[in-house]
């Protein structure tokens, strides 16, 4: 063995750094993040595990590409601030993906270190660095460059849209970014709760992200307060940006589900997080209580939402999946989370309806045990018949995913949509059937993740960009 | 921010405000509502749209100090500002010259009802409204009414004001003598229910305005979900006007109380608060 190989096999079976954490049952009681962070020390330590492979196989797992061993690098040499705006360069919102991107199936999935040992914990350090620099308060704003006269409606402040605003400012356009809510951040605010992303941290970012220059117009609905055609004929606009997320909640179809306290994940999300109804009654948005609750759903959305019910005081929480563990598309340190707080999970088991307590409350759920059916592809639940029981349970949250929301797009009939509603938009440019309009991230896919909306974002400002440039207009779908 | 450039008691408990909002009165029209959140640590609700003037940038709502919100409401004052103001939410009413219209309007609901009946009355329509109220001192606006309307007949509970009757018994007595079109009825869903009752015996198209509980009010939440012919509707995005022969009114009365008691908890929290200071 050369001594080159020595080195990597020895950084290789260093044990990663992993973040203190508040203890389970006590954070299952309060709002407060899960991690408390690394210390610089920490950092330092776990990015020396890091082997700087030149070819950097982590940045192909990065929807944007952020040059990861670079921003190591100078972690090492505890130029934090300076690795921060390396970080930048390329997103705009590390405090947040460092806290929520799937970093396990994306940069952390390629690293080298990870063959023999576990992977450099990239999500653990970017975090870091980021609050770092906003702790020191040594946030950089790079200069505004030569103004290009153009000017771009992003239509959506959540992660796809702050990603695409921050490149076309970068870019010397004037970009306005409309918002349909009271706060900037979609997702980022009213769904992703507290104790994951502090809403003080999106905060953060959004103030970085106006300071850059990008002008944020809050309680915008587009399609209601303005159209896009009037935006693109009417306001001078040069382009426009959907990236609006697919916002209808699903529900599961069962009988008694219009029953009070039956809500929607995004619901009870909403409530606990854009309302801050967990400060009920300081604030003044009210939100079940339950004593004993139902989840159904195995995504994060799911997790969340679980975990929110149990920080409201619950005293029992179910989660309730149709398939089984495995399948489960949350990140992995959720359901980890989630058990470890004592979430009961009840897997291959399906809700049938919710009972009546008799003055229009649900009581208790029905629910059936399933198996799984042919191994080939995603396995298919399958009821097992007889298998029926009850819970009694006083709040039911369906978290079953979201649909496009027709609101925008119903006012737009020269855009082409397909048979669920979801935008046509050609991969990778986001260019619409209609010219001068792009659209990215959920309403393009259906439900997917913070980092891919940001990759879509990133991906539509390169295309406006060159359109801005040529006015050429291809849609081939 | 949002600036109130006027305040009329309309009664003890009805207050009207002029809102300064120049983009949304330009796009709002008969049939729209929009949410407001007052404070930093207020709730987001849903309130009509009463009236509105594209020329001074102005949006009319009339509110019912029911609940923590609207109550803190009616303590704003002209020049005051609301936080944050989102319209025009909502399907506009689909006006045209139907022929005979009757628009019934309880409660607070004459409000919303008052631009429907004029846009109708505009369009052609012969018009008949019918506002009733518990009693007189809460009954407000029978001189617009009256101004957009063929026949305007008043109700109340009690009799202290035009027939002492409930909506639906001038409504019956109509709907027994002529050929009807159709009815526009905004109140209380209890009113809606007993109006839809009435004119079903006549089978005469009856278009109601729901006020379920929203959040965001753009479909995103579907805490405003109401049964509409068997099936799961919003109201914030597929009504708020629906086809009121198909609303069951039952479920949409329980879900209205889904938050009472904690709408008591607030407002208990808010007189402490207030008696501390």
């Amino acid at each position: 063995m050369n001594t080159m190989e020595a080195k990597i096999d020895e950084k290789k079976t260093k044990l990663r750094v992993e973040m203190r954490e508040q203890p389970p049952l006590v954070r299952a009681r309060n709002f407060m993040e899960v991690p408390y962070g690394y210390t610089p020390d920490e950092a330092v330590e776990e990015a020396s595990r890091c082997l700087s492979c030149k070819n950097g196989p982590c940045r192909q797992g990065c929807p944007v590409e952020v040059d990861i061993p670079g921003f190591i690098s100078l972690i090492k040499e505890r130029k934090f601030v300076d690795a921060c705006y390396k970080l930048k360069e390329k997103n705009a919102l590390p405090a947040v993906c460092g806290r929520v991107c799937p970093q396990e199936i994306q940069c952390e999935s390629r690293c080298l270190a990870g063959k023999k040992g576990k992977s450099v914990a990239i999500g653990n350090l970017e975090r870091f660095v980021a609050d770092y620099e906003a702790e020191k308060g040594d946030i950089k704003i790079p200069e505004r460059p030569k103004s290009t006269g153009r000017k771009v409606a992003v239509i959506g402040s959540g992660p796809g849209g702050l990603t695409c605003a921050v490149d076309l400012v970068k870019a010397g356009h004037q970009v306005t970014l409309f918002e349909a809510l009271h706060k900037p951040g979609g997702v980022l605010i009213y769904g992703i709760p507290e104790f994951r992303l502090p809403k003080a941290i999106v905060e953060r970012e959004v103030e970085y992200i106006k300071k850059l220059g990008v002008e944020l117009v809050l309680n915008a609905v587009i399609g209601k307060l303005h159209t896009v055609d009037e935006l693109l004929d009417g306001q001078g606009y040069d382009a426009c940006f959907i990236c609006i997320g697919a916002g209808l909640p699903m529900f599961l179809g069962i009988p008694g589900e219009n029953l009070n306290g039956v809500c929607s994940a995004n619901e009870f999300l909403t409530r606990a997080n854009l309302m801050k109804a967990y400060l009920f009654p300081e604030y003044d948005t009210p939100i079940k209580r339950g004593k004993r609750v139902a989840v159904f759903g195995g995504g994060n959305v799911a997790m969340d939402a679980a975990r929110v019910a149990l920080r409201l005081g619950a005293e029992k929480v179910y989660l309730i999946y149709r398939r089984s563990e495995a399948e489960m598309p949350a990140r992995k340190a959720e359901v980890h989370h989630a058990h470890e707080e004592g979430i009961e999970f009840l897997l291959l088991t399906n809700p049938t309806r919710f009972i009546d307590d008799g003055k229009g409350n649900v009581c208790a759920v029905e629910c059936i045990k399933m198996e799984l059916g042919d191994p080939s592809g995603r396995r298919k639940p399958i009821p097992i018949k007889g298998s029926e029981f009850q819970i009694e349970i006083d709040v039911a949250i369906p978290a079953l995913g979201t649909r496009a929301n027709p609101l925008l797009t119903k006012t737009m009939l020269d855009l082409t949509v397909n048979k669920s509603g979801y935008i046509a938009a050609e991969e990778g440019t986001g260019m619409t059937s209609k010219k001068g309009v792009f659209a990215g991230g959920d309403i393009v896919t259906g439900s997917a993740t913070v980092i891919l909306a940001m990759g879509a974002g990133r991906g539509v400002a390169n295309a406006i960009n060159d359109y801005l440039k040529w006015k050429y207009w291809e849609f081939k779908n | 921010m949002f600036k109130i450039l006027k305040k009329e008691e309309l009664s003890e408990q009805i207050t009207l405000f002029d809102i300064e909002a120049r983009d949304i009165a330009r796009k709002a029209k008969p049939g729209n509502f929009f949410i407001l959140r007052t404070h930093e640590q207020g709730e987001r609700i849903p309130l009509t749209i009463a009236d509105f003037d594209r020329n001074r940038g102005i949006i009319t709502t009339v509110f019912q100090k029911v609940g923590k919100t609207t109550h803190y409401l009616g303590t704003l004052g002209e020049g005051d500002f609301i936080t944050d103001v989102i319209g025009p939410l909502g399907n506009p009413s689909h006006i045209k010259n139907f022929g005979r219209v009757v628009c019934v309007g309880g409660g607070v609901g004459i409000a919303p009802v008052y631009p429907i009946a004029r846009a109708l009355k505009e369009a052609g329509n012969k018009v008949t409204s019918i506002i009733g109220a518990r009693t007189k001192s809460i009954l407000f606006w029978e001189e617009k009414m009256r101004s957009v309307s063929d026949d305007l007949i008043i109700t109340t509970d009690d009799g202290s004001c035009g027939t002492k009757a409930v909506v639906t018994v001038p409504l019956d007595e109509i709907l027994s003598k002529d050929k009807v079109d159709l009815v526009f009825a905004i109140g209380p869903a209890i009113m809606m229910k007993f109006v839809c009752k009435t004119t079903e015996k006549y089978k005469v198209k009856t278009i109601v305005s729901l006020n379920s509980i929203m959040i965001d009010a753009t479909g995103m939440c579907g805490g405003c979900r109401v049964e509409v012919g068997g099936q799961t509707k919003y109201t914030c995005v597929d009504g708020p006007e629906f086809n009121g022969h198909e609303v069951d009114f039952d479920l949409l009365m329980k879900r209205l109380q889904a938050y009472l008691p904690e709408e008591s908890i607030a407002i208990n929290h808010t007189r402490e608060t207030v008696e501390v200071r």
